[in-house]
């Protein structure tokens, strides 16, 4: 039975599937150790639908950027396969079309622009690779910085060094912009920003997409970030999937411990509420040598017989409003959330 | 005080754009400036850099014009004025051992020093800069497989393995720079590798492969320009040590033959007459070391200006 969208090869269409993902693995192997592997990506599936946010979350190394880079084929997935507007990539559709329609948006706004290039040509250069011509290039590059909010004569001839971390990650988002696409992957764009220019980076990110009818896959570790800009959360522990749902679901029922412990884990604004312990203690387990049974049950407050034994399936997704989660106990958790 | 009136009359942001999104963005006030325009800006305000950059172009200058400049005819010798000091009839800096004018054969032998000095660093940037842009960027396998073999070239000292290159190939100037180039193709390659391998780790390459460009687009537009710096400053040092080497395989008899004049055979051959004319002798080593020390110099000051943290 298909755990994903109820129509996968629907094409097109406001709120059919934009892009599905299946079975997604990524396995990295780990030299002088005998042949094991950091399991990165361990078979994750999600669907996107058009024009929505879908935001992940989750704990540094838990493969968030994996899976960002998978999503465009920046590294190729070893098992699952990604079906990208009804047509499956690889099979159907080269990687290069998919590039054309799918562009990502990299955390750190400095190593992701090129220090010896003009801005303006560093956003020229994706419409200039997809064979337009120069001047045409140089027309789009100039219109999209304009979109995002720099003046192209001001901007356009300075060198990424002369800019700040604001300035620097718009740039990032007009070059990611600039090759017209429909989806863009934004893993972490706004956490090494300071607050105001996050804020400001997040409304340009909202009033693009709705300008230009894009859909969103933003990666975050930031759960307020993710909040205010996504349709629908996936929550991701050790490369799996633990619960996914839509955003006020996930936020005020969130039925997997691990969600549950995150929220938790946000410094309260009510001193009333301010606690002391942390909600989780401790590492993520090794991703090489992953628990047995449930994923999570060496930190999970809640966890029985059952959970170290027992590797608990993700339900299948079942339709807009569904919320899913991986656990044993999701039905017998107390429903109170403590940090609101 | 414009500032404050500027504040003062400064309207407030439309309501429309209360949330930021076209915030105003302001550029930096500086003027724009490249990366090659701000070290050509910090070149032209290091007077001791351009001083010796001076002096490298009226060597080379002087190289280039010998036929010109040279008083005399540099392979006329002269029985009867063999080793004269400085002055003698017109002899600016005296005469050789076979009565040959020091000056002009000095201004010849610069010609093929400079070229021995030169040519082999070009031909190693050229070879060992392209060898180790493609291990630096491939990775993997081909990494390995290039840079083991230049590591085999470590085994020896530089000085030996040119004697050893040229040696066996039998000396003469074409075989002198081919031992040279080789000589330099492994550092070159390895200075390459080292600075395409940390520009290769950036981001920027993750998206222009993202933006959908092949590796050969992405290794032009992305990666030279990131690696040229490097490989520039490494060039230019190396110019002043293959000066040094070209001198020292002529005076073993493995470079340029007699009576083609060259600083290092020169030095070879007057070396015996020491006693003689001491400070006649003493000038073609003069010539290499003035060269040599310049163009070292000019390869430090270059290093400190492109070395502009961006």
């Amino acid at each position: 039975m298909d755990p994903l969208a109820p129509a996968p090869r629907d094409r097109g269409g406001p709120g059919g599937p934009l892009l599905i993902a299946r079975d997604l693995k990524k396995h990295f192997p780990v030299r002088s150790s005998g042949g094991k592997s950091v399991q990165a990506v361990d078979g994750i599936s999600f669907s996107v639908r058009e024009g929505e946010t879908l935001g992940i979350v989750g704990e540094s190394g838990c493969g968030k950027s994996t899976l960002a880079r998978l999503l465009l084929h920046l590294i190729v997935p070893d098992a699952g396969e990604l079906v990208f507007d009804g047509t499956t990539v690889r099979d159907d559709i080269t990687v290069g079309a998919l590039r054309r329609q799918v562009q990502i948006v990299f955390q750190d706004s400095y190593s992701s622009l090129n220090p010896r290039m003009p801005i303006r040509d560093t956003v020229a250069f994706g419409p200039f690779v997809q064979g337009k011509p120069k001047g045409e290039a140089r027309r789009i590059a100039r219109d999209t910085l304009a979109r995002v909010g720099l003046d192209p004569d001001l901007f356009g001839p300075r060198y990424p060094h002369e800019l700040s971390g604001g300035q620097k990650q718009r740039v990032n988002i007009a070059r990611a912009l600039a090759t017209g696409p429909r989806m863009v992957i934004l893993d972490e764009p706004v956490s090494a920003l300071d607050k105001s220019i996050e804020a400001q980076v997040l409304n340009l990110l909202r009033a693009l997409k709705r300008q230009l009818n894009l859909t969103y896959v933003f990666i975050s570790h930031d759960l307020n970030v993710v909040r205010y800009l996504s349709d629908r959360v996936l929550v991701m522990y050790l490369g799996r999937v633990v619960e996914l749902g839509r955003v006020e679901a996930i936020y005020t029922r969130p039925a997997h411990p691990y969600t549950r412990a995150l929220l938790a884990s946000q410094p309260s604004m009510n001193p009333v509420r301010r606690i002391e312990e942390p909600p989780i203690t401790g590492d993520p387990p090794n991703p090489i040598a992953p628990p047995a049974g449930c994923r999570f049950h060496t930190r999970c407050p809640f966890a029985e017989p059952v959970c170290m034994t027992v590797d608990p399936p993700l339900p299948p997704w079942l339709g807009p409003q569904s919320h899913i989660a991986a656990c044993h106990l999701s039905d017998r958790l107390p429903r109170r959330i403590s940090h609101e | 005080m414009a500032e404050i009136n500027e504040l003062i009359v400064s309207e407030p942001p439309p309501l429309a754009d209360r949330a930021g999104v076209g915030a105003k963005q302001t550029p930096p006030p500086t003027r724009v400036r490249g990366y090659w325009r701000s070290v050509g800006f910090r070149l032209r305000h290091d007077p001791a850099t351009l001083a010796f950059a001076a002096i490298v172009l009226l060597i080379v200058l002087a190289a280039l014009l010998a036929p010109a400049l040279a008083p005399f005819d540099p392979y006329k010798e002269s029985i009867i004025g063999r080793l004269k000091p400085f002055g003698w009839r017109g002899h600016l800096l005296g005469t050789d051992e076979l009565g040959r004018d020091m000056l002009s054969r000095l201004l010849y032998g610069g010609r093929v020093s400079l070229l021995m000095g030169v040519l082999p660093v070009l031909i190693a940037t050229l070879i060992g800069g392209l060898l180790g842009v493609v291990a630096g960027f491939l990775g993997g396998r081909t990494n390995t497989a290039i840079m083991r073999m230049m590591d085999v070239f470590y085994a020896f000292p530089s000085v030996l393995l040119a004697v050893a290159i040229a040696g066996a190939m039998g000396g003469g100037m074409a075989n002198g720079m081919l031992a040279l180039s080789l000589v330099f193709i492994p550092p070159m390659c390895r200075v390459a590798e080292t600075a395409t391998t940390q520009v290769r780790a950036l981001d920027f390459i993750e998206a222009a492969r993202a933006s959908g460009a092949g590796t050969l687009t992405i290794i032009r537009y992305h990666v030279l320009g990131n690696v040229l710096g490097p490989v520039l400053i490494y060039a230019s040092s190396l110019v002043s040590v293959s000066v040094l080497l070209a001198s020292g395989l002529s005076f073993l008899g493995l470079g340029v033959r007699p009576p083609v004049p060259d600083w290092g055979l020169m030095l070879s051959t007057l070396r015996q007459s020491i006693y003689v004319v001491p400070y006649v002798c003493a000038l073609p080593g003069a010539a290499i070391f003035v060269t040599s020390i310049c163009f070292n110099l000019v390869s430090d000051g270059l290093r400190s200006a492109m070395d502009v943290r961006m």
